[in-house]
């Protein structure tokens, strides 16, 4: 029973790590930045249909499978996001704030629109199934798997962790903020803000993508189901739970607003009666959207927040 | 190519463009584009729906059909309230959100984003409320009539062109020749010179608000007509309803009916030429397309 429960809580923590991966790669966009990002979900679908596509074994009816390590997944499906950020942010970084968050939006339609449609990529509506999982040999026992996977996930956000908290504290990191504080001092120092947005958005982004190849290969199968403006709204509410512009506050934030939800989701299956599941499953969307309005309107700093730099002490927001 | 897509189009440009016009002067007064714009249309259909029932439970004898059409009395009497009741659900939600944020003087994405909340609040609670099964005004089905030219429609649809006419009609008389129209330039001009000059920047900014919404709500129950009800009604129109604001240009009341019917018309053809699984591509394409080749749309003023 209680080895039981250690497996459930692996199973738990390590899918709480992969939206706190989403939820760094958010947070270099959104929190050191600026950039506002309403299609968190297509940037994670196209890292994990890539990453899917490039390691599943050949199958008959579905053009690839390239039978490729898990490692060449995950590279490729941060790549092809990080690509596909690129593009959006080369579009629209230029124009105003709001233009980029439009067309993120529209990009989340379009990639769920691809991924349901281009049934011989992506297998359509049933999806992509029998993805490899990393430690398949040890699958036979649950709880070995499970802490193999918590610990190779906990590595990779200790990593990307570290290494985002090196990026902000650089020089490159300091113009990062000197921008979104004060965009024309930064100008006159000589500092190209479009240059530097467009590298945050494209870092952020190719972080969405490891994410996204990470959490397919973990559960082995993925469908466009699991790419819905929902899981946008999720990876939102986390990081602003957590705290905006703090690495430590996007990985709390995670793992607190999962647990929330996946308790809420347990209770909902366990006291309402199935005919008003549906019912339910709505309610706890609701929360999920007044909680980020309170956050807004109470606390816009979230749990941990960013130290203040000197910069903001004498800031004059700009719109 | 069938001809009949330029009326599907049409019918569907009509709607986008009315959307659209909310679009288009939230963000030219309020300056921040509102991703809960799309649930204006839905919560508009919807309490069409809830107040057309309960009409049509008082007297039976309002849901009879009056002559072409499919609906009865209810509707029409229920479409008004409902307008009335959207725009009371715009200027509450500018009272607790909002305006709030606005009084903050944060940055403009804070709103985009509390904009973002209160839309997936909103659409959950109208699932919450109705469940997400699709709804309907009416029974009943309707013959549609050849109007020459390898073209039909039924009255309905031609009803609801005819509506969209005499409403974008009355808008734009409204905001180029009332004094309050008058104020609403000078304010999306600019708003503190505006204030200087007299002009109550509150009044007119929840002017916009209801304006906006009265638009959605009248835009969501003909949707809510011609197709069906569904939760999502509003959101899955949020896409186009952005490209048309965009297409014509922020600001621009004719450029956003314009490019409403644009978008619609595109949106028929491309369901003629490639197929109906891609229609909801085409807006994020003619998006890209102006964002790439004229940011500021059709009418609008350089940035």
């Amino acid at each position: 029973m209680s080895l039981d429960l250690v497996a459930y809580g692996a199973f738990f923590l390590t899918m709480a790590l992969t939206y706190a991966v989403m939820c760094l790669g958010l947070n270099i966009q959104w929190g050191q930045t600026g950039l506002f990002n309403v299609g968190i979900a297509a940037f994670v679908a196209i890292g994990a249909y890539v990453s899917a596509i490039l390691t599943t074994p050949d199958t008959p009816d579905r053009l690839g499978g390239f039978d490729l390590p898990i490692a060449v997944g995950w590279l490729g499906g941060a790549c092809a996001a990080g690509v596909a950020a690129w593009f959006v942010g080369a579009l629209t970084i230029r124009l105003r704030s709001d233009y980029l968050a439009i067309a993120t939006f529209g990009v989340a339609v379009t990639v769920q629109l691809c991924v349901l449609n281009l049934q011989p990529l992506t297998g359509g509506p049933f999806g992509i199934g029998f993805i490899p999982r990393p430690f398949n040999s040890l699958a036979g026992d649950p709880l070995a798997f499970g802490l193999a996977n918590l610990a190779l996930m906990a590595a990779l956000v200790l990593v990307l962790y570290l290494a985002l908290q090196h990026l902000a504290k650089s020089p490159w990191g300091r113009v990062l903020r000197a921008i979104r504080e004060d965009e024309v001092a930064a100008q006159a120092l000589g500092k190209r803000p479009i240059r530097f947005r467009l590298q945050a958005f494209t870092i952020g982004g190719a972080i969405m993508g490891l994410a996204g190849a990470a959490q397919g290969h973990f559960i082995g199968f993925i469908a466009p189901d699991n790419y819905l403006p929902i899981l946008t709204f999720q990876v939102w509410a986390m990081l602003i739970v957590g705290g905006s512009g703090n690495n430590r506050g996007a990985i709390l934030g995670a793992i607190i607003v999962w647990g929330i939800w996946a308790l809420s989701a347990a209770a909902v299956s366990a006291f309402v009666p199935p005919e008003q599941q549906a019912r339910a499953a709505a309610l706890q969307i609701v929360m999920i959207g007044v909680g980020l309005c309170l956050i807004l309107l109470l606390r816009p700093r979230g749990l941990v927040g960013e130290r203040r730099s000197m910069l903001s002490l004498g800031r004059g927001r700009k719109s | 190519m069938n001809p009949q897509f330029i009326m599907d189009g049409l019918i569907a440009g009509a709607l986008i463009g009315l959307g659209a016009i909310g679009v288009t002067l939230t963000y030219s007064i309020l300056r921040f584009a509102n991703f809960a714009h799309g649930e204006f249309l839905s919560w508009g259909a919807y309490l069409a729906l809830a107040i057309s029932g309960s009409i049509g439970f008082l007297s039976a004898n309002l849901t009879k059909p009056i002559a072409p059409f499919s609906f009865g009395w209810s509707l029409p009497i229920a479409a008004l309230l409902a307008v009335l009741l959207t725009g009371v659900l715009a200027l509450a939600l500018d009272a607790v959100l909002f305006g709030r944020l606005r009084s903050r003087g944060g940055a403009v994405i804070i709103l985009v984003m509390a904009s973002f909340g209160a839309s997936l609040a909103l659409r959950s609670l109208l699932e919450f409320l109705f469940t997400s099964k699709p709804a309907y005004y009416t029974k009943a089905l309707q013959i549609a009539v050849r109007l020459g030219g390898g073209l039909r429609a039924t009255p309905d649809q031609l009803l609801v062109l005819g509506v969209t006419l005499v409403v974008v009609i009355a808008i734009h008389l409204l905001l180029t020749r009332s004094e309050i129209g008058r104020s609403m330039r000078a304010v999306s001009e600019n708003p503190a010179l505006a204030g200087i000059a007299g002009i109550d920047v509150r009044r007119i900014i929840r002017f916009v608000w209801f304006i906006g919404a009265a638009l959605a709500c009248i835009a969501g129950i003909m949707t809510g007509l011609l197709v069906q009800i569904r939760p999502y009604l509003g959101h899955d129109l949020l896409l186009p309803l952005f490209a048309a604001a965009i297409l014509g240009g922020i600001g621009s009341v004719p450029g956003a009916m314009i490019a409403g019917l644009i978008v619609g018309l595109s949106e028929a053809a491309a369901v003629q030429l490639v197929g109906a699984e891609w229609r909801a591509a085409v807006s994020f394409v003619i998006l890209v397309l102006v964002l790439l080749l004229r940011p500021r749309g059709l009418f609008g003023r350089p940035a």
